[in-house]
């Protein structure tokens, strides 16, 4: 197991080198380079020499690309241009926020996905069946932001139910331990500080967790539908075993597998819907980062989100084949 | 497209048997959910090629009699000569609704075609020929397919100094390139060990015609449900990429994802200015959706009765 676990790690070096290499040809390969872009319309060519030389823009190519790789392997990944700050420490800053987003919009997605996709399944044809696979296919097609905007509106401008934005009301004055607002609640046991964190999070997390719910229930229905078909649930059935049972151990385990391997593919969703989400709820996490690091031209800052991102991914689907060998018996992990 | 499938099947059916397509063709027109994706997607193209005729006016013109009805607390709706009222800037809503449609619909079709032809081209290479070109083109991709795909859209789109529709549309279909590179390598390599390939080598047949004769027109299928299914997804990317403000920035074209992100601030003011667009782009994406989902169980052999 072991082996398996650094062969695979091993194996995540080239994809990451391979992807910062293209990274880094895409942001050299600009009519102008960066420095036309960060100037934007007051770009004149004294200007654009001025800064190239400033961000170390006037090297060859191969050089500044050596020069950035070795900062980076020990964690440097240059200063932000907006704020000045190494771009690491604002991602540590901002990283909790969006895990604690991201692992709010799972647990919804998941907790609600299976249950609703297998009771579709169960009920195939039936107007339970019919309501789901429509509202999983509207799911996709609805644009986050916009669904985001819808929420805020209703629930918390016009109902007043919910708080519209942030993490966390202004008058609280809570302890920061993690950085995770609900868990900081919980250890220093302001309990007020973690129930305001976590009406704070309802409304993003639905808004973040549609697509993947929807996802989630159609990968759900179509396995239960396959594995309720197969012979040895046929078998199962035929030699008398209740009900209950064979749908507990013979079908929801089966037909779990390829739902495992789609909510290690629902993180990149979430990754790159927490950018939407944080910006119509101003959450202050890694998607906000990422829409100022936009709006300004922040290229050091967008690289390294990137990455992260590229790799966060990497490593959790890395988890998900991993979770296979224990969640199904018949992959021995070489 | 369709024509080239009906030819087929012509040519089969003079042959006596029902090819393969002409069956997942008859199982689509069977489908009523293929029917109502098709009915969606055929008024939306209706709609985008006769928008100039059916929009009274021009999607960049301001009106001074609307204009002057502005506040700051509202925008007026329907008054005679303009169906909808006013956008947030004194122009026809109505017009530029009916004008979106042309520009959402060339944003969707150029950054699936784009992504389609080079993922096409790059896939076919790497499964016809395996070996280290194989190895090559599939780490790129494997690269590529690794970033969440709206964070690859966004940084490809954020590196212009002016974001434009050029520049989404490229965006867009950087991220579909490794998508439909994947699917046709993986068919090409099934049809690579297939008897008809077998038989039409034993034949003497070059390899190139092989390739571009036997082995990529039987790949194509799940190539063009994907590709439906690309449609829902670019328009829905580029709206994002409108909404982070890398969409287009010519206000005299007036596109669906653009007016929904410039909406937003004025969901209190006047709320159908977000609501049409997005019930646009939600329609047009689900009708994609839906036919593609349709074809993808035509043509799947576990479909077939």
């Amino acid at each position: 197991m072991l082996r398996f676990i650094v062969r695979r790690l091993i194996q995540v070096v080239p994809t990451l080198l391979l992807l910062s290499v293209l990274l880094f040809a895409w942001l050299r390969s600009l009519p102008g380079g960066p420095a036309a872009a960060l100037l934007g319309d007051k770009a004149t060519p004294e200007k654009i020499a001025e800064l190239n030389t400033v961000l170390g823009l006037d090297q060859p190519i191969p050089l500044q690309y050596i020069r950035f790789l070795g900062r980076a392997v020990t964690g440097d990944f240059g200063n932000s241009l907006i704020t000045g700050q190494p771009v690491l420490v604002e991602i540590g800053r901002a990283l909790p926020a969006t895990i604690e987003l991201a692992i709010a919009a799972l647990l919804l997605s998941v907790l609600l996905g299976i249950p609703l996709g297998y009771l579709a399944a169960r009920y195939r044809g039936r107007p339970l069946d019919t309501t789901t696979v429509i509202g999983t296919l509207v799911g996709v097609a609805v644009p986050v932001f916009f669904l985001g905007y819808l929420l805020k509106q209703w629930f918390a401008v016009d109902l007043g139910w919910f708080p519209p934005s942030g993490r966390q009301a202004v008058d609280i004055d809570a302890t920061h331990v993690t950085g995770f607002a609900v868990l900081d609640g919980l250890i220093t046991r302001e309990f007020d500080a973690s129930w305001d964190a976590l009406v704070h999070l309802v409304l993003p997390a639905i808004a973040l967790a549609t697509i993947p719910l929807a996802v989630i229930v159609r990968i759900t229905r179509a396995s239960v539908l396959d594995v309720m078909g197969s012979d040895f649930v046929r078998t199962a059935n035929s030699k008398g075993l209740a009900p209950g049972t064979v749908r507990r151990r013979h079908v929801l385990r089966n037909a779990l597998l390829p739902v495992s391997t789609t909510i290690g593919l629902q993180t990149g969703l979430l990754l790159a819907g927490a950018v939407l989400t944080e910006k119509v709820f101003v959450w202050g996490g890694l998607g906000t980062l990422l829409a100022q690091a936009i709006e300004r031209r922040d290229y050091p800052r967008l690289q390294a989100v990137v990455l992260l991102g590229a790799l966060v991914y990497v490593l959790v689907n890395l988890l998900v084949d991993l979770s296979y060998a224990i969640i199904d018996p018949r992959v021995r992990v070489r | 497209m369709t024509s080239l499938l009906t030819r087929r099947r012509t040519r089969i059916d003079e042959l006596g048997g029902r090819s393969l397509t002409a069956d997942a063709l008859a199982r689509l027109r069977r489908n009523p959910v293929a029917i109502v994706g098709a009915v969606i997607i055929g008024l939306f193209v209706l709609i985008s090629i006769f928008a100039p005729l059916i929009a009274p006016h021009d999607a960049a013109a301001v009106f001074p009699e609307l204009q002057r009805t502005l506040r700051p607390d509202s925008i007026p709706g329907s008054m005679p000569g303009f169906p909808l009222g006013s956008d947030q800037n004194g122009r026809d809503f109505f017009s530029r609704l009916i004008l979106a449609s042309r520009q959402t619909l060339i944003v969707g079709v150029l950054a699936t075609l784009i992504g389609l032809v080079f993922g096409v081209l790059i896939g076919a290479l790497a499964g016809a020929f395996g070996g280290w070109v194989d190895t090559v083109l599939m780490r790129v991709t494997d690269v590529l397919l690794s970033i969440p795909s709206l964070l690859l859209a966004i940084s490809i789109a954020a590196l212009a100094a002016r974001p434009s529709q050029t520049t989404v549309i490229i965006a867009v279909a950087l991220v579909n390139v490794p998508i439909f590179a994947r699917l046709l390598r993986g068919a090409m390599l099934a049809q690579r060990d297939s008897d008809h390939v077998l038989a039409a080598t034993s034949l003497g047949v070059k390899r190139n015609a092989i390739v571009v004769r036997h082995m990529l027109p039987n790949a194509l299928g799940p190539v063009i449900v994907q590709a439906t299914l690309t449609l829902a997804t670019s328009i829905l990317d580029a709206a994002a990429l409108s909404f982070l403000g890398l969409g287009d920035g010519d206000p005299a074209r007036a596109e669906w994802g653009l007016m929904l992100a410039n909406a937003q601030s004025y969901l209190d003011v006047r709320p159908a200015l977000a609501f049409y667009p997005a019930v646009a782009i939600i329609l047009v994406a689900l009708g994609f959706t839906l036919l593609g989902e349709a074809m993808r169980e035509a043509i799947d052999p576990k479909g077939r009765r």
